[in-house]
């Protein structure tokens, strides 16, 4: 089991021609990934990577029966991309552009309300079950599988994370990366629900930055509801106020925001929290020993 | 993306929003001409910088003359302005708004923001104007109110109503406030704002509903669609070295510290920032290389970072995903042979190609430390910065 994604998903790439497309293409086929179809409006009927590029989105799920989608399209386009993604019915839509603008993701939030489609990102790494489904741009490699959820707003620090649980010979379930974006498509509560149900993760690591308020309704949410224990670890804990750390959404504005209060409401919330970014793996192997889970959770 | 608020002033006009006159002065005499042009009988010298907390740092004065818009002008500009919002360095003042006075019966506070929580934009107001939001929130959480905004019908005139009946605006220029709050909202949306805050909206004697100041900030990831906003844009106030790590798409931000950093991805390359703090350091800046960065790139990085005469060292950490180990390998010795290392230089490598990058740096001539890890790493840099 896993969340999200599994072998059996069937996945289409919006914007297939595209030479990151292409890239990452071949990478998820590489990696096992069911890539069924792509789309890239005025090249239907071609075929890139052995798989068939369709015009629109319906056409592609028609022909090819996909549930899911990943967007590689250009920024400017891409907000209409996922509408069209969800104008589908696609159970789950997987946007990797990042720089959309706002307002585009605001709209799109709102057409979104009632919909079937879960978006994950904008401005997101993908996601992953490990040696089953790669749908994104992470390095395959370093995952392994097991049963540790990942999920986490920062590409690069998920790639961190994982490697150092498959160092110390801990496997994953999924990691899920939501993205930077201050309006995104999943949040932390919508995965760690996930993790929380289902069977094969029995821990999670929940890794966020300054910004917003995410990480503390997160938190507020695992005291009150997850059954599985979760550490953290928070970006930006020495980031000056009023500046943006590359992410549209990283940023410490009017006072909100900081790292310090995400970590106190986090440990107050009973997620232990990893003082820095390379002992996360470590500070989970702690809390996996405290709650006799480490056996379980090691794979090798 | 800031702009002045002479130019945010120029913008709400457009949108039918009441902002005093004014005109923008680079010169003491164009200052002077200005206020001959507008001819009221008071008019307010303003340095125009972007930032905030003007008025306490003495930015704007209020002249009664000719000669005294002449003293004002000539004692503001070129004067470097400190505020809470400027760093202890402060802004120099190359700009004045010279705006006409007037007589203000009552300051408010309105502004658009996006709330994350539900993923909208909100107007919210306060009968406290003048004073920093922040403090008013903090203060007197119940004195301001929000609307919540449908993007599919935008803001509706029954809610800019109920934000003026709420923050007591005098009931015979609520139909003007609401003007003035639909305006603005249609600017925050048209203009791709991601913030557009008036502080204060003032009530004045003649029954004018008007923005006194106007700070309107932009999307940047917008601007590609917003060309005359763009063309706002005041390089003098931006740090030269982020304006050069923006051309080569680098998300490149300065520091105070003496460890240059570069990084991949913007979490990690605030976790780095983090963990050489942690050991004692202090970083001299954020740089995130991004995915997608060439061989090219990463030598005007390294360029950038070393342009800053207080790094005492650098420290790259990259977990290559899309970005791959050898690219950077390639850039940082490039980079090294271009403008010489003179310091100390801990490498951390991991990810897509790894090896490779490795093999890269170990066969150059390069003085290069390498790590095994990031705290490894951050440790090295700290300790041989010292």
């Amino acid at each position: 089991m896993s969340v999200f994604i599994n072998k059996d998903t069937k996945v289409i790439v919006q914007g297939i021609t595209g030479s990151t497309a292409l890239f990452h293409t071949k990478q998820m086929l590489d990696y096992g990934t069911q890539i069924v179809g792509g789309t890239t409006p005025g090249k239907g009927g071609m075929e890139v990577e052995g798989v068939p590029v369709f015009n629109t989105v319906k056409e592609a799920v028609a022909a090819t029966g996909a549930t899911a989608s990943v967007i590689y399209v250009p920024a400017p386009f891409a907000a209409d991309a996922i509408l069209e993604a969800v104008d589908a019915e696609l159970d789950l839509a997987i946007c990797i552009t990042e720089h959309i603008p706002v307002l585009d993701m605001v709209k799109v939030k709102r057409y979104m309300e009632g919909k079937k489609t879960r978006l994950v990102g904008p401005n997101c790494p993908g996601v992953i079950t490990a040696d089953e489904c790669k749908i994104g741009i992470m390095p395959g490699y370093i995952h392994t599988k097991g049963h540790v959820g990942v999920v986490s707003r920062s590409g690069t620090l998920t790639y961190e994370a994982v490697h150092q649980l498959t160092q110390a010979g801990i496997g994953q379930t999924t990691a899920v990366g939501i993205g930077g974006d201050p309006v995104n498509g999943t949040n932390f509560i919508d995965v760690l629900k996930a993790f929380n149900e289902d069977p094969e993760t029995y821990a999670v690591i929940m890794i966020g930055e300054i910004g917003g308020t995410a990480e503390e309704e997160a938190a507020e949410w695992v005291k009150a509801n997850m059954t599985k224990p979760v550490v953290g670890f928070i970006g930006g804990r020495t980031a000056p106020p009023g500046k943006r750390m590359g992410h549209a959404g990283a940023i410490i504005s009017g006072g909100k925001g900081t790292a310090d209060e995400k970590i106190r409401v986090m440990n107050e919330c009973g997620i232990a929290v990893a003082d820095t970014p390379s002992v996360m793996g470590e500070t989970l192997i702690k809390v996996l020993k405290e709650k006799g889970l480490y056996d379980k959770c090691k794979t090798h | 993306m800031n702009i002045h608020e002479y130019q945010g002033k120029e913008i709400l006009k457009s949108f039918g929003v009441s902002v005093p006159n004014g005109k923008v002065a680079f010169t003491v005499e164009e200052a002077v001409e200005a206020a001959k042009e507008l001819g009221t009988a008071v008019c307010v010298v303003k340095a125009q910088i972007h930032a905030g907390g003007r008025g306490k740092a003495g930015g704007v004065k209020v002249a009664k003359s000719l000669d005294e818009v002449r003293t004002y002008a000539s004692e503001i500009l070129g004067k470097t302005l400190v505020t809470h919002q400027t760093g202890p360095e402060g802004k120099e003042v190359k700009r004045l708004l010279i705006e006409e006075g007037c007589d203000i019966k009552k300051e408010y506070y309105v502004g658009l923001v996006l709330d994350r929580a539900t993923s909208r934009v909100v107007l919210m107001a306060s009968e406290e104007g003048g004073t920093e939001i922040e403090e008013v929130a903090e203060k007197t959480p119940e004195k301001i109110f929000k609307e919540e905004i449908d993007p599919v019908v935008g803001l509706q005139p029954f809610q800019a109503r109920r934000i003026a009946f709420n923050i007591n605006i005098p009931k015979e220029l609520v139909n003007k406030a609401v003007k003035f709050m639909m305006g603005l909202y249609q600017a925050y949306i048209e203009k791709d704002c991601s913030i557009a805050e008036i502080n204060p909206l003032v009530v004045t004697g003649d029954g004018d509903v008007m923005a006194l100041d106007a700070k309107l900030n932009f999307d940047s990831n917008a601007l590609y669609r917003q060309k005359d906003v763009l063309a706002y844009r005041d390089l003098e106030e931006e740090d030269p070295k982020e304006i050069e790590a923006s051309k080569y798409d680098l998300s490149y931000i300065s520091l105070d510290g003496n460890i240059g950093c570069m990084v991949n991805g913007a979490g990690l390359a605030m976790a780095t920032m983090d963990i050489v703090k942690h050991y004692g350091g202090d970083p001299a800046n954020f740089l995130d290389v991004g995915g997608g960065a060439t061989a090219e790139k990463v030598t005007e990085a390294f360029k950038i970072i070393l342009s800053d005469k207080n790094v005492k060292g650098i420290f790259v950490n990259i977990f290559g995903g899309i970005m791959k180990c050898d690219v950077i390998a390639t850039g940082v010795v490039e980079a090294a042979k271009q403008v010489g290392l003179s310091v100390p230089l801990v490498v951390r490598l991991e990810g897509t190609n790894v090896e490779i990058g490795k093999k890269i740096l170990a066969e150059s001539d390069i003085d290069i430390i390498a790590a095994d890890s990031m705290a490894d790493g951050a440790q090295k840099i700290v300790s041989l910065v010292g």
